[in-house]
């Protein structure tokens, strides 16, 4: 349990790490800004709390929101979808739910499962982040537009960042 | 009561995701409405020093660009250097001349945290409080605008890029002085809009574009950019101006934050004419 939590607040520092130093320099077009630091609210283990839940995320969002200027914006997104992950799990559950011990990633449940899950996680969160920060619906489609670029680029760095973590467990 | 309680203790998730996103919100809109030096900006200390460390060492990849514009700058300021130059704290420099009262002082500063890629952009810049910056004062650079300071700390303050939605600048057409505002429509970081250009002005691909004498933050005549295109929309009586930039927002490291001197005397003349309508 200690283990979990030490692991889980290791992760916390490493992908803000990630997120503010390094995705944050790279300028890969002006559509497209991924956000990977979303991969802890997704990675949380399945025993989570629901209250502990919302306030790492909220955590999460308002320490990105220190480095990006903008106040509250990533921790309403944050939030939002840690509120709507404990339903999306149980939408999602194999037939006799998860096994105790596992961890929603590739390697304990699979390609399908984890793209669909994270898919949307992170296609809400997008879609809440942007919609927020431009505040008008006279932008609708360009907005729109770059969320879906956003997302894919995201679910792609989520997706490539679980493989390398797997690889290290295998060695370990 | 006792139901109540219950209901709520029953659907407490709900109710705790609730009150978190209320607090979000709360935060966002007293960041946009108000202009307070609020908590959650990138000039608080811990944000702020983390990303200084990150901008010097990437300052290091630019230095010889840097130097070049530097240098280039040096020597055209030796050109015209008829006036001596007193160098004062905090880098901050005044002319003394007895047929001209000087009305702008330039602060130089660094760049440590940028961005072009947002709807609303925000710099973050290593000069605060302590070396006597205050809110709404102009940021410029050699080739032109940047933008317009929004909060200050001890040490660092962000500034409201004009790459920014909320962002509006006085703007005129050099060869003739029909003036107008510019906006940023989020399209592409090298080109803003400049509206309400009426259409007896013969406009013409590469007319520079400059800050107007209106504003009480900006210098007059600081170049903004040139004339890329325009189009007269139907219905409308004026034309509406692609302006590409002459500022390039992707390499800013370092810049010049403006003190209008006289901007104190001149709003309270304005504001003594208003109440007194």
């Amino acid at each position: 349990m200690l283990n979990e939590i030490i692991r889980n607040i290791v992760r916390f520092a490493i992908l803000v790490g990630i997120q503010v130093l390094v995705i944050k320099n790279i300028e890969m077009g002006r559509f497209i800004n991924p956000f990977i630091y979303v991969l802890f609210i997704i990675g949380l283990p399945f025993e989570t709390p629901k209250w502990l839940l919302l306030f790492s995320a909220f955590a999460m969002g308002i320490t990105i929101d220190l480095f990006y200027d903008t106040a509250g914006m990533h921790a309403a997104a944050c939030v939002f979808i840690a509120y709507l992950r404990p339903g999306l799990l149980k939408l999602f559950s194999p037939r006799d739910g998860y096994e105790f011990g596992t961890q929603p990633t590739i390697q304990y449940l699979g390609i399908p499962w984890f793209l669909s899950y994270s898919g949307i996680l992170i296609l809400l969160h997008h879609i809440v982040l942007f919609y927020i920060e431009v505040f008008r619906f006279s932008e609708f489609f360009t907005t729109f537009f770059r969320v879906i670029v956003s997302s894919v680029f995201t679910l792609l760095l989520v997706v490539i960042s679980q493989y390398l973590f797997h690889r290290k467990k295998a060695q370990e | 009561m006792r139901n109540l309680i219950t209901f709520i203790w029953k659907h407490y998730f709900f109710f705790l995701f609730l009150s978190i996103e209320v607090l979000c919100i709360y935060l966002i809109v007293q960041n946009n409405y108000f202009q307070k030096a609020s908590f959650v900006n990138s000039s608080n200390l811990l944000s702020a020093n983390i990303l200084k460390t990150s901008a010097d060492v990437e300052e290091y990849f630019f230095l010889k660009g840097e130097n070049e514009k530097l240098a280039k700058e040096n020597a055209e300021l030796r050109s015209r250097s008829l006036v001596s130059f007193s160098l004062l704290e905090n880098n901050q420099y005044f002319v003394n001349d007895t047929a001209f009262r000087q009305k702008y002082s330039y602060i130089s500063s660094k760049v440590v945290n940028n961005s072009t890629n947002r709807r609303n952009n925000y710099l973050t810049l290593d000069k605060g409080s302590k070396q006597g910056i205050k809110n709404n004062m102009a940021v410029i650079t050699s080739t032109g605008v940047v933008g317009q300071i929004k909060d200050v700390s001890e040490n660092f303050c962000t500034v409201m890029s004009l790459l920014n939605s909320k962002t509006t600048i006085s703007s005129k057409i050099k060869k003739d002085g029909s003036y107008g505002p510019l906006t940023w429509e989020g399209e592409s970081f090298a080109f803003a809009t400049l509206h309400d250009i009426p259409t007896h002005v013969k406009l013409t691909k590469g007319d520079t574009i400059v800050t107007s004498a209106y504003s009480l933050t900006f210098p007059e005549n600081i170049l903004i950019g040139t004339v890329e295109s325009f189009e007269r929309k139907s219905g409308e009586y004026f034309y509406t101006v692609n302006v590409k930039l002459s500022t390039e927002f992707k390499k800013l490291s370092h810049v010049y934050i403006v003190t209008n001197m006289m901007k104190k005397e001149q709003e309270e003349l304005e504001n003594r004419s208003e109440m007194d309508k």
